[in-house]
């Protein structure tokens, strides 16, 4: 099936989404690149959560109608790898390094301070939507450990006291403190 | 090599021969996060604003140089003069730079260009009254330095020197001339031979012989044959095969096609971990240029073989790093080992055989090509030749990533280029090879470091990570650290692994929390060993190391968590 469509792949009408989202067109993209074989999904996942940010049901739905991969070993490959998440993440996002040479240099402490100051477990977002937390295995900036990536930018050799200031700040420059400052002593 | 390479290649040889000034900023990973884009930036721009001919100066962005925790590095090359390297460098300090090392500004130029444009001369303000300033000194970083001098650079051998972007700088640094030579003057036969001959054994951790693997690809028949590059760099606390990527991805590229060509393959793809974007777009870059250019395609730098390369994004699994399992991510599948045999050069991709060698392992090839079997096996001991890169981390005062000879001692590793363990604390446990590997105890760091010798001190030389922990790390804590990891990361596919992995931890909890009973270190041993032998793939049999050599060199810290 997907080697009928591949062949016939650029005579086919150029649709969007029925729900209008243009965004869509970027895993039809990515789907046409690879002429729709079943062993562009892990590629096609990534495109997605790239555009979206995170995948949802109706999008591993969409996926899996389009490659003509069964729903279930979508999820099953979606689950399988750390990267993809099914969730949103917060406005803000702090990732916090926890391979070794991280964890020798005092990475449990950053994580700790963090889930205490603005009480959210790892892996979770703040109940307003504002703070994502979350660890990684190693983002091989090992010589300048720890390191802590926030919003995109990474930072080295950070202490935890700092860290906490810096987000504090962040949260207060936008007004946001209200909600995450309640549940601080 | 064709005439269109030559001509480029000859081309920036001789651009570059002209430069009176070469300013080559550290790009890599870890200086980006130490600040190196704002480096970079006000030394571009600075001599932009000074408005210096081409063969002034030029700034040259390069991949790493080793010192990763002195990033961001600036070294600067100027005809005649020795050279300069530079540690923490911010936009202040690099104003320096440039008024040092740079001739006064060009400003009868600068005042007759059109524009009279306030950002460049205020600038130019700067960098003058950077004149007057010291301090830069303190910066800089001899060459002569143990962390250097003891280091003998193959796969990293240019390392600082070039710009991982630029294809006609690889080429003006002898790049494709390796593959140049086996494509016109060997037979893919003489390839392997030359390989085995030099020992050179695979890099990514189980230390198979390079030139075997590839000889058992090449005596398979099959209409097609594919090329693995095996970047899914897992191991906490291990960046070699990231850096080498990031610093010159032609030199993989090239690694990769002269394994293409020993063994037969039309197709190859690299695999990167999704956590490397710098290194997934340079490999891209180098893959695209390189088609550009002729070298990749249908007809490889003009002659009759056809090759093309692409790069697939790991999703963050560790258990990918084992072959079996990155063929099922590359195939778009839960990335799942299998049983072996059938190897893949048996079967591998789609059920075709296939070479999947380890970053470092492609990066040692040109050099082995080009300088031969018997130079790369004169160095190192005698069942492991060659060099080692590792990431050398943790407490120590200069962490980086090195490359030192095979049979090095460990000793010399820490207290030399490491420089020691800073402040109070003592050196405790070196730890190498990550989650499969173990902790090395200060009595045997005389240990000349090979695969053999790693091997019977219970750890493995595996990818390379090196990870110095001090008198502070609590040992019993570090093996659950190591565990969590690996119950983590445990595909869940064979019991042993799945199961053994959990129970290994809770006991682990168990003696941490204080609840430690009689026999229970005997169990632990007991399940490690369960756990090790029956284990499908390398993660399981190699999950209960971190326990097991910490038992081994640090059981008094385990029974003092029992009670008396």
């Amino acid at each position: 099936m997907a080697k009928k469509q591949s062949s016939n792949g650029k005579s086919r009408p150029k649709r969007t989404h029925p729900s209008g989202d243009e965004r869509y067109t970027v895993i039809d993209r990515t789907m046409k690149r690879f002429k729709y074989e079943k062993d562009a999904l892990v590629e096609v996942l990534h495109a997605t959560q790239e555009t979206f940010g995170f995948l949802s049901e109706d999008l591993l739905i969409y996926i899996s109608s389009n490659l003509r991969v069964p729903l279930s070993q979508v999820y099953g490959v979606a689950t399988f790898y750390h990267l993809f998440t099914f969730e949103p993440l917060g406005k803000h996002n702090c990732i916090i390094c926890t391979g070794t040479a991280c964890h020798v240099k005092g990475s449990a402490e950053i994580v700790s301070a963090l889930s205490q100051r603005f009480d959210v477990k790892v892996g979770s977002t703040t109940d307003d939507g504002l703070f994502s937390l979350s660890t990684a295995r190693c983002l091989g900036s090992c010589g300048i450990a720890p390191v802590v990536v926030l919003d995109g930018g990474i930072l080295g050799k950070v202490m935890a006291e700092a860290m906490v200031k810096t987000i504090d700040e962040i949260l207060l420059e936008e007004g946001e403190i209200q909600s995450t400052g309640e549940a601080s002593p | 090599m064709n005439e269109k390479l030559t001509a480029l290649r000859e081309k920036e040889i001789a651009r570059q021969a002209e430069v009176e000034c070469r300013i080559f900023c550290c790009t890599s990973t870890a200086c980006l996060s130490s600040g190196s884009s704002e480096t970079l930036n006000v030394l571009e721009s600075g001599v932009k604003a000074q408005n210096y001919q081409h063969h002034e100066a030029e700034v040259v962005q390069i991949g790493c140089m080793g010192l990763c925790s002195k990033g961001p590095l600036v070294r600067v090359e100027t005809k005649g003069k020795p050279e300069d390297i530079y540690g923490s460098i911010d936009g202040e300090l690099a104003l320096q730079i440039l008024a040092k090392h740079l001739p006064r500004s060009n400003q009868s130029k600068g005042e007759s260009a059109k524009e009279q444009d306030d950002k460049p001369a205020q600038l130019r303000e700067k960098i003058a009254a950077a004149r007057k300033k010291r301090g830069l000194i303190r910066n800089a970083i001899n060459p002569d330095l143990p962390f250097y001098a003891k280091q003998t650079k193959i796969v990293l051998s240019e390392s600082g020197l070039l710009n991982p972007e630029s294809l006609p700088d690889y080429l003006a640094h002898d790049g494709y001339t390796a593959l140049d030579k086996v494509l016109n003057e060997m037979t893919p036969e003489q390839v392997c031979n030359e390989i085995l001959a030099s020992g050179l054994r695979g890099r990514g951790g189980a230390g198979f012989p390079t030139g075997q693997k590839w000889h058992f690809a090449r005596n398979e028949v099959s209409d097609i044959k594919y090329v693995i590059v095996n970047g899914d760099e897992g191991d906490p606390g291990a960046y070699m095969d990231r850096t080498i990527m990031e610093y010159n991805p032609h030199r993989v590229l090239e690694g990769m096609m002269i394994a293409a060509y020993a063994i037969g393959a039309s197709a190859g793809f690299a695999y990167i971990r999704g956590e490397y974007p710098i290194a997934v777009d340079r490999m891209r870059r180098a893959i695209r240029d390189a088609r550009r250019q002729g070298i990749l395609g249908k007809s490889v730098m003009g002659t009759e073989m056809s090759f093309n390369a692409d790069v697939r994004i790991g999703a963050g699994a560790f258990v990918c790093g084992e072959e079996t399992a990155l063929i099922q991510s590359i195939e778009g599948k839960r990335g799942m080992p299998r049983m072996r045999p059938p190897y893949p050069s048996q079967s591998g991709l789609w059920s075709k055989p296939t070479v999947i060698n380890n970053v470092e392992t492609l990066a040692s090839i040109p050099p082995i090509i080009q300088r031969g079997a018997d130079w790369f096996a004169s160095i190192g001991t005698e069942k492991s030749k060659g060099t080692k890169v590792f990431a050398l981390t943790g407490q120590l005062t200069n962490a980086g990533l090195i490359e030192v000879p095979m049979g090095i001692s460990l000793r010399e590793i820490v207290y030399d280029i490491g420089g020691d363990v800073p402040g109070d604390a003592e050196f405790k446990a070196a730890q190498t090879g990550g989650p499969s590997g173990g902790c090395i105890p200060a009595s045997h760091l005389d240990t000349p470091v090979d695969y053999e010798n790693l091997n019977e001190l219970g750890s493995i030389m595996g990818s390379g990570g090196l990870v110095i922990t001090d008198s502070t790390t609590s040992m019993p804590e570090f093996a659950r650290f190591f565990m969590d990891f690996c119950v983590d990361e445990s595909c869940g596919k064979c019991v042993p692994c799945r199961v053994g992995t959990v129970q290994i931890r809770a006991l682990l909890d168990k003696l941490l929390e204080g609840r430690g009973e009689a026999g229970d270190l005997e169990r632990l041993e007991e399940i490690c060993r369960v756990v090790s032998t029956t284990s499908l793939c390398g993660l399981g049999q190699s999950a209960p190391n971190p326990v097991l050599s910490t038992l081994r060199f640090f059981r008094e810290e385990y029974e003092a968590l029992l009670p008396s």
